[in-house]
């Protein structure tokens, strides 16, 4: 997948054109260690922004939320069977649903991969 | 911005370079992982793996009536703790409340070194001066020393590569490194066989990297507290803070043979009430059924009416299964179903510990 296709939100998560969602490798490896995704089911309507679905590490829960709005389609059975492929593959195998995007002029709003690289920066620095 | 007042360990800059995430904790900036929880976790369970414990204190305890001192200071009882060994013990309060959790060695004839808690270093110290009744000398020494805990099935095969003899279970060993006291203490915090070493702050870099070498080739990897944590939880071992304070007595959250009734000690009054009191919640194990994981704080049902709050809970590496300890009320059966994130996951009472190495 091209990264540098792949829109990001604050919140760390991408979508990809056709819809799929993930988190970022930043996010990962934040997380470390994750052991249960919590997708949401196949039909659930999404407000971009609204709750998706948990991220759980040997540490600690993460909520994901949805980048955009839309309807989810599909999801990853994989990474429901083995968690750990989004740690080891956060941009390929570890998609987590896709999204009949509803409105794709929302994804002008989100950030291009530099635009991400630069936002995480600041976010180190006023931490 | 805010200002960073956390203490620094001399491995600091080791973790640093190591690529550790490192995290406040008990005051102090700590490791909390170097690559992975999960492959930290199973080389200590397999294998072995080097935690930095520095921050943990270390207060001796020397001259005349020593003994007395603390066998007044101490719900264990220190007769049994033979020359050269270990006991571990719970300070209390007059209510019975846990001041701390310890780890007293006897060094020789009226001489001992106790381990304590990072976060209760002062606390205890100023409890101790408080309750010298008996002019036994107090020095805390927690400045002078680094600490870090080698542990696993191979750690022996890892210490005998350093030392020429190594302490058996429980026993401690003074001998000289570098030209500095250190002191090697055959125990840990995770379940499995291991090591704790107390090194003049200034050698403790130097012991931390030829453990390191050492160990190389039986696959040593250095562990953060994150895997600390989940070790000593499947253990069953309490973390001071977070599952017994000083709202919480021995009696409450155990274990049962840290205290010894025969004899007598600070607490011991407040403590036999507590005793034979059936309305106290008492500390108990839950290991889920299903799918999910208790965290601090989750609530624990009973029949589905709220008993308690999660102290402790995590995903356990070991059993791939969520574990929890949780306060709840004395002989309570049932249905018993935690809290995980949005819904409740069906869990059993268990008894400690949750994971036993294969003998």
């Amino acid at each position: 997948m091209d990264i540098n296709s792949l829109r990001f939100t604050r919140t760390h998560e991408w979508v990809s054109s056709e819809g799929k969602v993930g988190i970022s490798d930043h996010a990962q490896k934040e997380i470390t260690d994750i052991v249960f995704v919590e997708l949401p089911s196949v039909g659930k309507e999404l407000e971009k922004g609204s709750e998706a679905g948990t991220i759980e590490s040997v540490k600690a829960a993460f909520p994901i939320y949805a980048p955009v709005s839309g309807t989810v389609a599909e999801v990853n059975q994989e990474v429901a069977n083995n968690p750990a492929v989004v740690n080891e593959s956060p941009y390929e195998k570890g998609w987590m649903y896709r999204l009949e995007i509803k409105d794709s002029t929302q994804l002008k709003d989100l950030l291009t991969h530099d635009q991400y690289q630069e936002f995480l920066k600041s976010e180190v620095v006023s931490h | 911005m805010q200002t960073n007042t956390f203490r620094r360990t001399p491995l600091y800059s080791w973790h640093k370079n190591a690529g550790a995430k490192l995290v406040p904790f008990a005051g102090w900036e700590m490791p909390v992982v170097y690559t992975s929880i999960m492959e930290e976790h199973k080389a200590v369970r397999k294998g072995l793996g080097l935690f930095d414990v520095s921050h943990m204190g270390q207060i001796f305890v020397e001259g005349k009536n020593s003994f007395k001192f603390i066998q007044n200071l101490i719900t264990n009882d220190l007769s049994r703790c033979k020359l050269k060994c270990g006991i571990y013990g719970h300070l209390c309060n007059e209510k019975g409340g846990v001041i701390d959790d310890i780890f007293v060695y006897s060094l020789g004839l009226e001489r001992y070194l106790i381990i304590v808690n990072a976060a209760t270093i002062q606390k205890d110290f100023e409890w101790m001066k408080k309750n010298n009744l008996c002019e036994a000398r107090l020095e805390n020494s927690s400045a002078s020393f680094g600490m870090m805990a080698l542990q696993g099935p191979k750690s022996e095969a890892c210490a005998l590569q350093i030392f020429k003899t190594l302490p058996n279970r429980h026993e401690i060993q003074e001998v000289m490194y570098a030209g500095a006291p250190l002191f090697i203490c055959r125990t840990g915090y995770t379940g499995e066989d291991g090591f704790e070493f107390v090194v003049h702050e200034s050698k403790t870099v130097q012991l931390w990297e030829q453990i390191l070498t050492s160990g190389h080739e039986l696959g040593i990897l250095p562990c953060g507290l994150g895997a600390r944590d989940t070790l000593r939880l499947e253990a069953g071992y309490l973390l001071y803070g977070q599952d017994v304070d000083e709202t919480k007595s021995t009696v409450e959250s155990g274990p049962s043979w840290v205290v010894a009734w025969q004899k007598d000690f600070i607490g011991k009054e407040a403590l036999l009430k507590k005793k034979d009191d059936k309305s106290l919640n008492k500390l108990f194990a839950f290991r889920l059924k299903e799918r999910g994981i208790p965290r601090h704080s989750s609530q624990v049902y009973c029949n589905g009416n709220l008993v308690g709050r999660v102290t402790s809970g995590s995903f356990s590496p070991s059993l791939n299964i969520g574990i929890a300890l949780a306060y709840v009320p004395q002989n309570l059966e049932g249905n018993f179903e935690i809290e995980c994130g949005a819904k409740r996951v069906m869990a059993e009472k268990v008894r400690l510990p949750f994971y036993k190495k294969e003998q």
